[in-house]
């Protein structure tokens, strides 16, 4: 192992934490935890971008806690996927951070907005990069108690209510994976997940081992808002501050969703298991009973927060297809997913400072008085869509091929419609915020503090993002190909982290 | 024993569902506590019982163990569970008693305001 390997595996968590320790130091000077802010969340997407190259360029980067050997240490592993998320994580903290400094009111800053923000992303990063299972819980209840606290900082009547389901059906699942661990470690005696990959290939015919799959399935399912487990996401993300939640919905499902190509791709190879037929329906529920949540709402913020279990659903669909293709499109979801979904709700933040509210009744003209935004907002919610040339239609038709190429036609046309129903979702923001006339006695606008550059600056950035991977598809798909190749072929995984044998 | 353990595993997930699906928020928390308390003593039992010699090299000798001894690890992982889920539940408490003083009530089905 050398020091270079050591150091970029170890930087997106070690930044964070370090910028979390300082803004905690500085805690009587908004300024200076303002500057750390984007400081730290710069160099940490510097840190993940140096990541992501050199795993591209020379595989699987394995980091060894403490010198100790493979399987008896803890391991940092980034593989493709690992350093993809890693970036994504720093585009969206760095977005948010320069968001915060223009939304994040002076009362959120002195609760401890900025430490809680970098804690989190060390939590989210660390989930990313573990090779070890039990450390993956460990990042799991980081990132939580972070986000635990992220979402009731201001301590509204709203925010309580949401919180104690968020936080009761997350520790739920904690508990889930945590017994999963127990009873895995009681099978096999060991934690690393690539010796977890050798040994359970020894008890493929004990019945216990689908149990543990299974529980896995729970848990990380309730972390990803999978149906039926997602009631806990739209009761709580509409709570907190708008770059909270843009935050919690570009990032915290994410982390389930990883969690679960990781282990199904590794640990509990999916195959032609009973697994895989569970998974794949419920993607097709997830996807089904997300947009049609979606269609019910009238609230800007939960109308994003039911569109995040929708898409869950396609990401799961690429999981449980388990082919090639398949993966690719589920990997290229997830980059596409993120970017637009964190835009999204950055919008709705930027329209309730103009007009003073989230809910559409109350909302209108926003086409007249500012056109800019219309057009800010309809590239992420057409890619949302799946309309081409944006990201969203290249993830949509590489997955749905996929589910062609598998002859899944039920999940193929549920995919299809719940792409037409996003429309209609969005088609319905459209016409309620951007058409409508501004209502009668709408609310008053939020109070001003600041301009609103910095918001339109960062979400004009997110939104060319989302222009740039459709009409620069072929490279994001070569990295998604890539990703998927990795992720399939589990001997390179296992021979990286536990050397040759 | 393990016999026993794991009825008494069984009886705390049991005991933590029931409580979880009250409507007493107060009852809720106690049912988190259970059901972190049953993950551990899960590893516990699951881990495997050994009745034999701790797992401790004696001073000056530079063999590795041989013969059956206790697995640390074990404990190791439930020491890290207990100490996190001490700390998820400090924050849980507070948050029950912050959500008791906003909503006066004692009743998730007073608190179906972000639901719909």
């Amino acid at each position: 192992m050398n020091s270079a390997v050591a150091l970029q595996t170890t930087l997106p968590i070690l930044i964070p934490l370090i910028s979390g320790a300082l803004s905690l130091v500085l805690w009587r000077s908004r300024q200076l935890q303002r500057g750390i802010s984007v400081l730290g969340t710069g160099a940490l997407m510097i840190a993940s971008v140096w990541l992501l190259l050199s795993v591209y360029a020379d595989g699987i980067q394995v980091m060894y806690a403490g010198n100790w050997p493979a399987p008896f240490g803890i391991v940092l592993v980034a593989d493709l996927l690992s350093s993809i998320m890693v970036m994504l994580t720093g585009i969206t903290g760095l977005a948010t951070a320069v968001y915060s400094l223009a939304t994040i009111s002076k009362k959120h800053e002195h609760y401890g907005y900025y430490p809680l923000m970098h804690l989190l992303l060390a939590g989210v990063n660390g989930a990313f990069l573990t090779g070890d299972i039990f450390n993956l819980y460990v990042w799991f209840e980081v990132m939580l108690v972070a986000s635990f606290a992220l979402l009731i900082l201001g301590g509204e009547r709203a925010q309580m209510e949401g919180a104690i389901k968020y936080v009761t059906l997350n520790l739920v699942s904690s508990a889930i994976f945590l017994s999963a661990i127990g009873l895995l470690y009681g099978l096999t005696g060991t934690l690393n997940m690539a010796d977890l990959a050798v040994k359970l290939a020894d008890h493929q015919d004990n019945p216990m081992v689908q149990v543990i799959a299974m529980l896995f399935l729970m848990a990380f399912g309730i972390k990803a808002g999978a149906f039926p487990l997602f009631f806990w996401l739209p009761a709580s993300y509409h709570t907190p501050r708008v770059a909270v939640s843009s935050l919690f919905a570009g990032l915290l499902t994410k982390v389930g969703v990883y969690a679960l190509f990781r282990v199904f791709t590794l640990i509990f190879p999916l195959g032609d298991s009973l697994t895989r037929d569970l998974l794949l329906g419920m993607a097709g529920a997830t996807m089904l009973v997300g947009v049609l949540g979606a269609a019910a709402q009238f609230e800007f913020r939960r109308i994003l927060s039911f569109h995040i279990i929708s898409q869950i659903g396609y990401m799961l669909m690429g999981l449980a297809l388990y082919t090639p293709l398949a993966i690719i499109g589920g990997v290229f979801y997830i980059i596409h997913h993120i970017i637009v979904k964190s835009n999204l709700f950055l919008i709705s933040g930027l329209i309730y400072r103009l007009q003073g509210s989230y809910d559409l009744k109350q909302l209108g003209g926003v086409w007249r008085s500012h056109p800019m935004i219309g057009v800010l907002f309809l590239i992420p919610a057409l890619s949302l869509a799946g309309l081409p040339p944006l990201s969203g239609f290249f993830g949509k038709f590489i997955v749905i091929k996929a589910g062609v190429e598998a002859q899944q036609w039920w999940l193929v046309g549920v995919a299809l419609l719940v792409g037409l129903l996003t429309l209609y979702s969005m088609t319905k923001i459209w016409a309620e915020v951007f058409w409508k006339e501004l209502p009668e006695g709408a609310a008053a606008p939020a109070q001003q503090r600041g301009g609103t550059s910095l918001m339109v600056i960062t979400i004009v950035a997110l939104s060319t993002m989302t222009v740039l991977i459709g009409v620069a598809a072929e490279p994001v798909y070569k990295l998604a190909e890539h990703t998927a190749s990795q992720l399939l072929d589990s001997q390179a995984y296992i021979q990286s982290v536990l050397g040759v044998n | 024993m393990s016999t026993l353990l794991a009825t008494a595993v069984g009886v705390l997930y049991a005991t933590a569902i029931y409580l979880i699906l009250r409507r007493s928020i107060v009852k809720l928390v106690i049912g988190l506590v259970l059901l972190s308390n049953a993950a551990n003593l899960l590893i516990f039992t699951s881990s495997g019982l050994t009745r034999y010699a701790p797992p401790l090299i004696p001073e000056g000798s530079d063999t590795v163990l041989n013969g059956i001894v206790a697995d640390p690890l074990a404990q190791a992982l439930i020491l890290t569970a207990i100490v996190i889920g001490f700390g998820v539940l400090a924050f849980a408490v507070v948050l029950i008693h912050r959500a008791y003083e906003v909503v006066k009530a004692d009743d998730m089905d007073q608190m179906k305001d972000t639901d719909t």
